[in-house]
């Protein structure tokens, strides 16, 4: 029986030696290649059925759409298109696509590609969540929802194989920002068609043995729960300034064990950082971490259908009590940025109104107002949040600042996700938290919501000028300023109004190695990875 | 002996189905559904959703269709997870799940056997009382609650070892090893050491002392073998609780395992994930029983023997 010993040390053998292995940043270095936390599994890589960051994040390497964003100033590049002519009266886009843009197979890419794409993307069937991305070309709404059954009254025109014309409702000036969306990418016809119906969601066609892209990279491997691997696509007509030979995404769900791996050489990028790490690399390796603003925005949702929170001025009040520097600072851990409007500053040129600000005095003032003096006959508030210790942090916070300011008496109620949303959308709540992360760089992308019956609205708020404002007017206007004064507008009203309370801006955060170049920080988040490289410390 | 694999096979039939419409149903209860997420989905485009998963057919006759599925091995596609069938995504969770069984298997026989031969060879001592008093608070402690605390120890203020993962950075497997296998080898070591106590006052091994048999071989060569018998026995049962009781384990290391999808399946309402996985883990437990029967009528002669009268 000295099993039992030879036992022992076989296990101890394979428990020590069962994983880890070479470095892989010096590594990838050495051969171009890029390792990136990605989050969490991806679902997929069809840019019509997925909607992930994560799942964005491989498209962004595997297509090209007409045009890019370049990674700095997020202005368009050219992309497919080489160049375009937009109309005096910025309703008529033309594109020319560039003769030696092909798909990684060879096959040339033109304007029929992208025409036919369009057409997958919005057809009902599909199912396709980001379809409204494509609502600004004319009838493109009415062809998705069913109402237009001829594809051909939809703005997209084929002038000739590498001419596309597109046709828009109204002139959108963001318009060439969503031509680099995920759901703007063209897709492989041939290659869809091959393996099963166009608007068949469980196709094969992504699989790496079947899928062909147009972009830098193209998929070679995809390992369920350990990684995704893009390689070169030497058909790509950029292919020579294609600095990487490679980029393998892992998903990295747990961000404390992301942290490890990124510490112990094994990641060039991280997808996230745990808060409690943060200190440590600011004060022992800043140029590792980033924290930058990103286009998202953290708010109370107010359930404006509820006896006493049917008040504009109870809303206000709730709004005005709440310390948001000190929350930020307090609770997390000085990286987010404070919030006094929904739409964050600077979001396509934008400021919004300074109307909101920290005033316990005249929040009081505003509840006596409402007829709650020293919140006295309030019914109660509740705050929901879905089950997140961060969440519940802010929730605490929040709970303390509304006692210790006005003194209501709130108390909290998590749910599990789906619940959380399910009651969010019925209204079965009396102040929830929300988040929203724009698509595109314009207020439009946050101000849309709360128009009447917006589908993520979830407040119950109505008013008339405002979805004027937003539906009719500021769509008609021709210049930035004005269309920037609208929005100036639209928002004053929805912060005298306040549906929702705006607490935090969000910011990326994550760790990048030194050795990654020509990735810079904006604030979409998105790469440019035909321009990263790696290049070692010299 | 067949007639019995077959009649317990037979019994197994309407147990699954309990589980498969238990589960069917009482997903779709709960609120909210796969395609609800944070960015409102336009109407038309939930319906298109729903109706290419057919949930907008009845739901008798979703349940029809998805046992005729079932009946041929399909457990049908991932709602999550466009393009995926769920066979797909349980295949390649087997492998760290199984891993994971595994190493708690050889930790659980290891300590456990470890344990019980120190507490046998001098009990009623402290080195007795100290192993069995570690067993009885393994036995008792769940998993949620040794997982963390081992996390705690050594991973946050010792910093041995990593606090999550498998197969990421080295050494992360050993946590979730020793947390999966400890209530296992508290189990075996009381085996073991109520064994060996028996042997022990055997004529035989009394007969091997006379001789003058050094201690060690008397106990390694001699006494083990026969008080493993149940400990044996009880592994083939245990290995089916390592497997299907992963999940707790799994979702506190972040194991990418079955038990791990298996949580996020519920979480994300992936209905056909969710019933693939606990048909799965069903069929695994039946199976593992009757294995650990079949194993147990096998070793026990008179077992044996009464089952040939009946066959």
């Amino acid at each position: 029986m000295i099993s039992i010993r030879t036992l022992l040390l076989i296990s101890l053998v394979i428990l020590t030696a069962c994983s880890g292995g070479e470095r892989r940043v010096p590594q990838g270095i050495k051969d171009g290649i890029l390792h990136i936390g990605n989050g969490t599994e991806p679902q997929g890589v069809d840019p019509h059925t997925t909607t992930g960051i994560p799942e964005h994040r491989i498209q962004q390497a595997l297509f090209e759409g007409l045009v890019g964003q370049d990674p700095k100033t997020l202005e368009p590049i050219p992309g497919v298109a080489e160049r375009w002519d937009v109309s005096p009266d910025g309703r008529t886009y033309r594109f020319y696509l560039r003769h030696n843009a092909k798909w990684s197979n060879g096959d040339s890419l033109t304007a029929e590609d992208f025409r036919w794409t369009w057409w997958r993307g919005l057809q009902p069937a599909l199912g396709n969540e980001y379809a409204y991305m494509m609502y600004p070309v004319k009838n493109a709404e009415a062809y998705a929802t069913g109402k237009l059954t001829d594809f051909s009254q939809v703005g997209v025109r084929v002038v000739d194989p590498y001419t596309l014309e597109i046709e828009l409702n109204a002139p959108t000036p963001y318009f060439m920002q969503l031509l680099d969306h995920q759901s703007m990418y063209p897709l492989p016809r041939k290659i869809i068609e091959k393996f099963g119906s166009p608007t068949d969601r469980f196709s094969l066609w992504t699989r790496p043995e079947n899928i062909v892209s147009n972009g830098p990279f193209k998929l070679t491997e995809w390992k369920l729960y350990k990684r995704v691997t893009v390689e070169k696509n030497p058909y790509y007509w950029d292919a020579a300034n294609v600095k990487l030979n490679g980029i393998v995404f892992y998903p990295t769900e747990n961000t404390v064990t992301e942290e490890r791996l990124f510490r112990s050489q094994q990641l060039h990028v991280t997808s996230s950082i745990p808060l409690d790490k943060i200190s440590r690399y600011r004060q022992e390796r800043p140029d590792e971490l980033r924290i930058n603003p990103y286009l998202g925005s953290y708010y109370l949702l107010i359930n404006t259908t509820r006896p006493g929170l049917n008040d504009a001025r109870v809303r206000r009040a709730l709004a005005m009590a709440i310390d948001r520097e000190s929350l930020i600072k307090n609770v997390l851990s000085n990286v987010n940025f404070p919030a006094y409007t929904l739409t964050p500053p600077g979001t396509g040129g934008y400021q919004p109104p300074t109307l909101l600000k920290f005033d316990p005095e005249g929040a009081r003032k505003l509840l006596a107002e409402a007829g709650y003096p020293n919140g006295k006959g309030l019914p109660n508030v509740e705050i929901l949040y879905n089950t997140n210790e961060a969440h519940r942090k802010i929730a605490v916070a929040i709970q303390q600042m509304w006692k210790a300011n006005l003194n209501i008496d709130t108390t909290m109620l998590n749910q599990e996700w789906k619940v959380y949303l399910d009651n969010r959308d019925t209204l079965n709540y009396s102040v929830a938290r929300a988040a929203w992360i724009g698509d595109y760089l314009d207020p439009d992308t946050f101000l849309n919501m709360f128009i009447t019956g917006g589908g993520n609205n979830d407040t119950g708020w109505s008013n008339a000028e405002y979805d004027d404002l937003i539906l009719r007017k500021i769509p008609a206007m021709k210049t930035h300023e004005e269309r920037m004064a609208g929005f100036y507008q639209a928002e004053t009203i929805l912060l005298q109004e306040m549906p929702i309370i705006p607490i935090y801006i969000y910011s990326t955060k994550y760790l990048i190695h030194p050795s990654v170049k020509g990735m810079p920080a904006n604030l979409l988040d998105h790469y440019l990875f035909k321009q990263v490289s790696l290049e070692p410390d010299t | 002996m067949w007639r019995f694999i077959g009649s317990r096979l037979l019994q197994a039939i309407p147990v699954l189905f309990i589980v498969i419409a238990l589960t069917f149903f009482l997903v779709r209860f709960a609120p909210g559904g796969p395609f609800s997420t944070e960015k409102a989905v336009v109407p038309e485009v939930k319906r298109a959703l729903e109706a290419q998963y057919h949930l907008d057919q009845p739901l008798l006759v979703q349940f029809g269709s998805y046992l005729s599925d079932l009946a041929r091995g399909d457990f049908g596609p991932s709602f999550k997870y466009p393009g995926r069938s769920v066979n797909e995504l349980i295949a390649a969770g087997i492998p760290a799940t199984a891993e994971l069984g595994f190493y708690a298997l050889i930790v659980a026989v290891v300590l456990g056997m470890t344990a019980g031969i120190v507490a046998a060879l001098s009990p009623n001592t402290w080195r007795d009382y100290l192993p069995m008093s570690s067993a009885m608070i393994g036995i008792c402690m769940p998993t949620f609650l040794l997982g963390p605390l081992l996390v705690l120890i050594f991973g946050l203020w010792l910093e041995w070892t990593p606090v999550s993962g498998w197969g990421e950075v080295p050494g992360d497997k050993i946590l979730p090893s020793l947390t999966l296998g400890a209530a296992y080898a508290a189990y075996v070591a009381r085996l073991t050491r109520s064994g060996l106590l028996e042997v022990l006052s055997q004529d035989y091994i009394r007969t091997a002392r006379a001789k003058g048999l050094p201690n060690f071989i008397i106990v390694f060569k001699h006494a083990l073998r026969g008080s493993l018998i149940p400990v044996v026995a009880f592994l083939g049962p245990a290995f089916a609780g390592l497997l299907s009781g992963s999940f707790v384990v799994e979702t506190i290391f972040q194991v990418p395992g079955l038990g791990r999808f298996f949580v996020q399946a519920a979480f994300n309402r992936d209905y056909t994930l969710i019933l693939g996985s606990t048909v799965f883990f069903a069929v695994l437990i039946v199976v593992f029983n009757l294995l650990s029967d079949v194993l147990a009528a096998w070793l026990n002669p008179r077992l044996r023997s009464g089952l040939g009268d009946r066959s």
